[in-house]
Formats: C-alpha cells, sequence, structure tokens
C-alpha cells in the first residue's frame, strides 16, 4: 500500500508527537515534591484548639466551595456569621478570617495550589498577609 | 455494523450534551454541603430599612473639613490616587454647588455657596437605574437599601456608569495596586477591570459601625465645638437623626426629576440659612 | 460547501492574508489590553464607552439590514433579490461576529463573559441584546447554509426553513430595537433620552447596511463570474434612499426638539459634537463631515437619473456609509456622554493601540464576510443561469 503525501504525513506525526509529548520531557528532572503545608503559623501556634472553621478533610476537598458560600452570604446576603458543624461562630472573611491563622500563604495556600497548577485570582484583590522573607 | 455519517453525527452530539449536562447533576446529588452549619448577621451589625444620608452644607468651612472625609473613606477602603484624571476612582469627592446641582444653576444664590465645594457620593437611590441595567445583578440593591457591588461578578461592561445620572461610579481601568501608598488590610483591593463605588460602609454596619465619613465629620465637629456637618440612620425609622434632621431643615436631593429618588439629601444653608 | 473557501486565485489569498495580519496586529494589542486594562484607551471615567462600543452600535445595523432583501424576496415574491439575499444574510452573520468581538474587547473582566448566561438579568437590556444577537447569528447562519446548499443542488429548501425565515424578519427589528434601548432608557443622559432612538437606529441600519450591500455586490461583479445584476442593485438603491430620506428627517426632527425647547440638557451635547462647548470641540469637524456626506448622498441618491449610474450610485454609498459610520459608529456614543453628569466636558478620542483592536475587529468580519462569500459567488457561479426557487 502507497502512502501518498508521505513525507508532509511523517513530517507532521513527529511535529504533533513532539508538541503532545512536550510537558513530559519538559519536566523531567525536575523534582515533584510532594506539597507540605505548614501549619505553624504564631497565630495558629496560640490557639488552644488547633481547629479550623470545619475539619482538615471537608476543609481540603471544599474550601473553594464554603469560600464561594461565604462570599454570597457575606456580600449579597449581608450575613457576616458562620456557625459551624460544631456551633462555634466566626466571621465570615478571607482575610481577617482565614488568612489571620493561616498567615503563611506561600508555606500553606501556595504549596498545594503550585504543586496541582491551580492559579486562584482571589489575591488579586483580597490582600495577602504579608510574609516575612526567611 | 455499519453507520453512516449522518448517524455517527448525530450520535456524536447526543453523547456530548449528555455528558456535559450530566456533570452538573452529578454535581447537585454530591453532598458537599455540611448539614449543622448556617450563616447569621452578627447581633452588633446595624440594621434598618432604607439607610440615608443627610449631609449640613453648613458645616463644612475648611479645607480639612473636606479632607479628613474623603481620606477616610478612601484610605480604609483602599481607593487609589491615580495621577491620571480620566483613570480616577473617587468614592466620595468635592465639586461646586454648579456641577453638584446641574438645573439648579441660580446665578444670585448668596456667594459662600456658590463657591463652596460641595460633597458628592453614591445615592443609594430608592430606583436606581444602574441596578437595573447590569446584566448580571452584580450591583444590587440590598434589603437595607444600600445599592451594592458584588466586585466578584462585575464584567466591567460599565453599562451601570453610563446608566448613573450622578457620576458616583469609577472603572479600574488600570491596575489598581500600584497607586495604593498605604493599604487596609482588613479590606481588599479591587482588581483591572470591574467597576466600583461608595457602600454606605456595609462592611462597617454589620460590626455595628455607622459610615467612616459620617464618623469622622462627627469626629472632626466634636473637636470643633461645631455641630455635626454629616448624619446616618434609617430613614424608616422616625426616630432617627436623619429624619429628626430632615424634619426641621430643608433640603434637597440630586437631579430629583428623574425619579430615582436618592437617599443623600443636602442642606444647603447659606447666610441666614446656616 | 466549506471546501469552496479553501481553493482560490493568488488574489484571493493575498487579501486573507492581509486581513489575518491586520487580525494578529490588532490581537497582539488586544493582549496588550488584557494585561494592563482598559487605561490603555482614551476611555476615562466621564467617557466610559467609546470607540468600541460605537462600532458594536453601528454593525448591529448593518447585520438587521439583511431583513431589506428578506422581505422584499420571502413577503412580496420580488424574484430580483433571489440570487442576493444570500449576501444579506452572510454579511448578517459577518456583522454580527464582529459585534460579538466588538463587546468582548469592550469588557474589564471578559472571562467572567459568562456571568451574562449564569446569572440572567431580564430586568437588564444588555441581556437581552445578547439574547437577540445570538439568535440573529443562528438564524442567519442556518438559513443562509440551508438555502445556499439547496441552491447548489438545484433543489427547493427543506420546507421547514420557511419558519425561520418569517421568524428573522421580526427579529432583525428587535436586534437594532434592544440595542438602541440600550441608550434610550437611560435617565440621566439626555442626548439619547429620545423616544425615537431606536425608529432613528433602524432608519440609519435600512440605510447603511444596503448602501454596503451595493458596493459589495459591485466588487463581486468586479472580481468573480458572479453577477448580482443591474436591476437588483438598482432596487436596493431605492430602498436605501428612502431609508436615508427617513434617517435625515429623523435626525432633523431631534435637532428641532432640542433648539426648540432650548432646554440645555438637550442642546448641550448637539452643541458640543457641533460647535464644541466650553473651548472643547474635538468631534466638530468629524460631525461636519459627516452632515456634508450625508447632505451629498442623499442628493445624488434622490435624482433617479444620477441614481441609475452605478459610478455615481457606488460613490453615494460610499459617503452615505461613512457619514452614518461617523454619526452612529463615533458621534451618537461619545455624544451621550458629553457634557458629562456635572455639566462639565471630558473629551475622548481613541488612542492608536485602541484603534488597531478596533481594526483588528474590522479585519476579522472582513475576513468572515470574504470566506462566507466566497462559498456563496462559488455555489452561485456554478449554479448559473438556472433559476433560484426558495
Amino acid at each position: 500500500m502507497k502512502l501518498y503525501n508521505g513525507g508532509k504525513i511523517i513530517t507532521g506525526l513527529i511535529i504533533f508527537l513532539g508538541l503532545v509529548t512536550f510537558p513530559f520531557f519538559y519536566n523531567i528532572g525536575k523534582a515533584n515534591v510532594r506539597p507540605d503545608p505548614k501549619i505553624d503559623t504564631p497565630a495558629i501556634k496560640e490557639l488552644k484548639e488547633k481547629k479550623c472553621v470545619e475539619s482538615k478533610e471537608f476543609m481540603r476537598a471544599e474550601h473553594m466551595k464554603l469560600l464561594n458560600d461565604w462570599r454570597d452570604s457575606a456580600v449579597r446576603d449581608g450575613a457576616r456569621l458562620y456557625v459551624n458543624t460544631e456551633g462555634k461562630a466566626y466571621t465570615i472573611s478571607l482575610q481577617n478570617t482565614c488568612m489571620h491563622c493561616h498567615s503563611n500563604k506561600k508555606k500553606f495556600c501556595d504549596e498545594c495550589h503550585t504543586y496541582m497548577a491551580v492559579n486562584p485570582y482571589c489575591w488579586n484583590c483580597h490582600i495577602a498577609p504579608k510574609e516575612k522573607e526567611t | 455494523m455499519s453507520i453512516d455519517r449522518r448517524q455517527f453525527l448525530k450520535i456524536a452530539g447526543i453523547s456530548t450534551i449528555l455528558g456535559v449536562g450530566g456533570a452538573p447533576v452529578i454535581n447537585w446529588l454530591r453532598n458537599d454541603r455540611l448539614e449543622a452549619s448556617h450563616v447569621l448577621t452578627d447581633e452588633k451589625a446595624l440594621t434598618g430599612k432604607h439607610w440615608a444620608m443627610v449631609i449640613d452644607m453648613s458645616k463644612f468651612e475648611t479645607e480639612e473639613d473636606y479632607r479628613r472625609v474623603i481620606h477616610a473613606c478612601h484610605s480604609i477602603h483602599n481607593v487609589p490616587n491615580l495621577d491620571n484624571p480620566k483613570d480616577s476612582i473617587k468614592w466620595i469627592w468635592t465639586d461646586t454647588y454648579d456641577h453638584t446641582f446641574p438645573g439648579q444653576e441660580n446665578e444670585y444664590v448668596p456667594e459662600e455657596v456658590k463657591h463652596k465645594p460641595f460633597i458628592l457620593l453614591c445615592n443609594h437611590c430608592e430606583n436606581p437605574p444602574c441596578v437595573r441595567v447590569c446584566p448580571t445583578k452584580a450591583t444590587f440593591k440590598r434589603k437595607d437599601g444600600i445599592v451594592m457591588m458584588d466586585q466578584h461578578r462585575c464584567i466591567g461592561c460599565r453599562f451601570c456608569m453610563a446608566a448613573c445620572p450622578f457620576g458616583a461610579r469609577s472603572f479600574n481601568y488600570k491596575d489598581p495596586r500600584p497607586s495604593l501608598k498605604e493599604e487596609n488590610k482588613e479590606y481588599p483591593t479591587r482588581t483591572i477591570g470591574v467597576v466600583e463605588k461608595c457602600t454606605f460602609c456595609f462592611e462597617r454596619l454589620s460590626k455595628g459601625l455607622i459610615p467612616a465619613c459620617v464618623e469622622e465629620s462627627q469626629k472632626a465637629a466634636k473637636e470643633a465645638g461645631k455641630e455635626p456637618g454629616m448624619f446616618f440612620g434609617d430613614l424608616e425609622d422616625p426616630s432617627s437623626e436623619v429624619r429628626k434632621v430632615l424634619s426641621t431643615r430643608y433640603s434637597i436631593r440630586r437631579k430629583p426629576e428623574l425619579g430615582t429618588q436618592p437617599s443623600v439629601f443636602y442642606i444647603i444653608g447659606g447666610a441666614k440659612n446656616a | 460547501m466549506l471546501e469552496k473557501a479553501l481553493v482560490g486565485s493568488r488574489r484571493y489569498w493575498t487579501w486573507l492574508f492581509f486581513l489575518s495580519a491586520i487580525v494578529g496586529i490588532g490581537f497582539i494589542n488586544y493582549l496588550y489590553q488584557f494585561k494592563n486594562g482598559l487605561g490603555i484607551t482614551g476611555m476615562s471615567r466621564d467617557v466610559s464607552w467609546g470607540l468600541y462600543i460605537g462600532q458594536f452600535t453601528f454593525l448591529v445595523g448593518v447585520a438587521a439590514s439583511a431583513v431589506m432583501l428578506v422581505i422584499p424576496y420571502y413577503l412580496h415574491d420580488f424574484k430580483k433579490f433571489g440570487k442576493i439575499v444570500i449576501l444579506g444574510e452572510f454579511l448578517a452573520v459577518a456583522s454580527v461576529t464582529m459585534c460579538i468581538s466588538f463587546i468582548f474587547v469592550d469588557l474589564g473582566q471578559p472571562m467572567r463573559v459568562l456571568n451574562v448566561i449564569l446569572h440572567p438579568t431580564p430586568n437588564s437590556i444588555l441581556f437581552w441584546d445578547m439574547v437577540v444577537l445570538s439568535g440573529y447569528l443562528f438564524l442567519n447562519i442556518v438559513i443562509g447554509w440551508v438555502t445556499l446548499s439547496s441552491d447548489r443542488k438545484g433543489v427547493k429548501p427543506p420546507s421547514w426553513i420557511k419558519s425561520l425565515i418569517y421568524l428573522s424578519i421580526p427579529w432583525a427589528f428587535s436586534i437594532h430595537t434592544v440595542t438602541a434601548f440600550l441608550y434610550a432608557g437611560l435617565p440621566g443622559r439626555h442626548f439619547w433620552l429620545s423616544a425615537i432612538m431606536a425608529a432613528r437606529f433602524l432608519a440609519s441600519a435600512f440605510a447603511g447596511g444596503p448602501a454596503l450591500l451595493i458596493m459589495l455586490a459591485l466588487i463581486v461583479r468586479k472580481f468573480t463570474k458572479f453577477d448580482p445584476g443591474k436591476e437588483p442593485i438598482q432596487a436596493v438603491g431605492k430602498i436605501v434612499t428612502y431609508a436615508m430620506i427617513a434617517n435625515v428627517f429623523f435626525l432633523g426632527l431631534e435637532f428641532f426638539t432640542a433648539f426648540y425647547s432650548q432646554i440645555p440638557g438637550h442642546t448641550h451635547p448637539f452643541k458640543y459634537l457641533y460647535t464644541g462647548l466650553e473651548g472643547h470641540g474635538k468631534l466638530v469637524p468629524l460631525m461636519w463631515i459627516s452632515t456634508i456626506l450625508a447632505v451629498v448622498s442623499l442628493l445624488l441618491l434622490v435624482v433617479p437619473q444620477w441614481r441609475r449610474s452605478e459610478r455615481i450610485l457606488a460613490f453615494a454609498c460610499g459617503a452615505l456609509f461613512i457619514s452614518l459610520w461617523i454619526d452612529k459608529g463615533f458621534g451618537l456614543v461619545v455624544g451621550g456622554f458629553i457634557p458629562n453628569p456635572f455639566e462639565g466636558v471630558t473629551e475622548y478620542w481613541p488612542t492608536l493601540r485602541e484603534t488597531s483592536i478596533a481594526l483588528g475587529v474590522w479585519a476579522l468580519g472582513f475576513l468572515v464576510l470574504t470566506l462566507l462569500y466566497k462559498i456563496a459567488i462559488s455555489v452561485r457561479e456554478e449554479t448559473e443561469g438556472i433559476e433560484i426557487e426558495h
């Protein structure tokens, strides 16, 4: 069976394979470290009970959903008090509640986000806590 | 099994629709909300049915009076001070009598009124045209009367800016952050491409505080031993400060003939009327 | 039929390449705007809509003008338009594409554009604009494609297409009425707060769109083997004439209301545009060019002997198109914002990058138009001599 226009086809295939596999061989040799978010901020150290607004498992999976719900409650409904599953009340605020404890955005939030190549644009408006250069 | 092109396309199309349509259904079935959690308003929060402001211009005398009020607002809300006037963002600002009340121009108004700067801000109208035109409800009217901005939803179409008869809205033509000299870390900034304006300090109201401009002007008045120049309160509460002032002093609003029912009232004063 | 757009003469490919280059340059400038914000345009806090929205407004009119061919042919059996209705429908597709693109480049947060669909707001005219424009795009693509492929096969189109065609008639009126409603319902902008806004829009659309169509038909005759025909072009010319009379008359009505009532809110925008206000008069020369071109083109169109000469007709249509482009695509939008709500004047003029992005969108539209016309003309050339039966 003759392959018509074989030259163009083979060339095209090679270019296509090159583009498709580019992400893989570009990252060869780069360390792919498991994310290790740190929760040893001064604010967390001062807490008697080391608990977040909700459980770790819930937050890990659903923190973005919670933040979206918080956004709608605070901005659109004007309700700023969140009562969690254990009955404890928190002020709804990314900057003043979440980031008050997790004041190390680079070693906490960014750890997983960078690993997953996720780039949330919250920080365009919500001022991220200033971190020491250490 | 032989299948012709038309059948193949039909099957592919239906599969795509089912697949794409199935995702939100599965999302809806997934339990990602917690049963016991719920949201409340803070007990401390100030509540009202129709927030309004009265500005007694006769109490504003020096440049400092104006500067303090504007700075109080712009500093806590991270409003940038941009060099190029065309990109300017202002939530509360000053302008002349003629510019504040075009249509009320009067050559024979007392000199001190003619040349005095007036304070302008969003009027939080009862019948706001900006809310009517917003295609995403990014600007909307709250139950307490505040015309609110949801910066998360704004697509930057600027229809609200065209609709506002009072020029109260500003657009972020560029990134505001480089021009911010001091940041209030407890309040967000805005980003490129969204519209912003005064929000009657909704975040302060939810903590039991009155708007920053009013608080600052009342503070300044107390320091100088004068009567306050700004009042804030619930128009539907007959015992509120604003109702008391409005019942004793004559007030006007900007462009009332347009029917937007502004909630910001001005007491002009001037000579014997001060 | 798509394959017909993929074969062509050297001239065809050069033209496509030229248009793509303009699109490319515009796209690069758009990336710059996306990164740095709309501050790179001439828009300001006072003049918050400028060239992009002006072009959008003008092009909605051009898109609606397809109905001026559809009504005579499908409702009144005016057989002369049989071969050229497709040119109107495809022009509508290219125009609506440009409209949507202009809206997109004007948005401050374009990534959020789906919010208009996720959070539908029926009280917002912009919501309805999105609905009617998308619908009109869909209608014209389907109608154009189905009728053209039937012509190619030498058969009548399927009967269900008739319902879509009849729907497209009021729909065409609706797209420009809704666009006019964007302006005519805003309480603070007295230049636009006129009941006659939608009527003016439609009149200028039905003059400007068919004028462009005449010019395109003449170009098609010159560069291809398809001749739209002398009589169809003359018939369109008559439509352009009557629509332009209405348009100029309506503008006169606006002038009367403003200057007889002498209400400052009404007179000041006109003064700014035609004589300058408080020492500001950037737009004055442009508006007078528009007026002179309108009068000249109307004169050339109204006299039958002149209109019958295709050379004069082409010139008149060109002058008319430019005149309406200035009036609607620039003067109307900018004039609404000047003077500002405080009776002050902040002028507007587009920047270089802004102009490049606008040209890029126009080139994109012409690219779409060229490709679609190539298909339509190839079919007409193939089926020469066969009567069209819709």
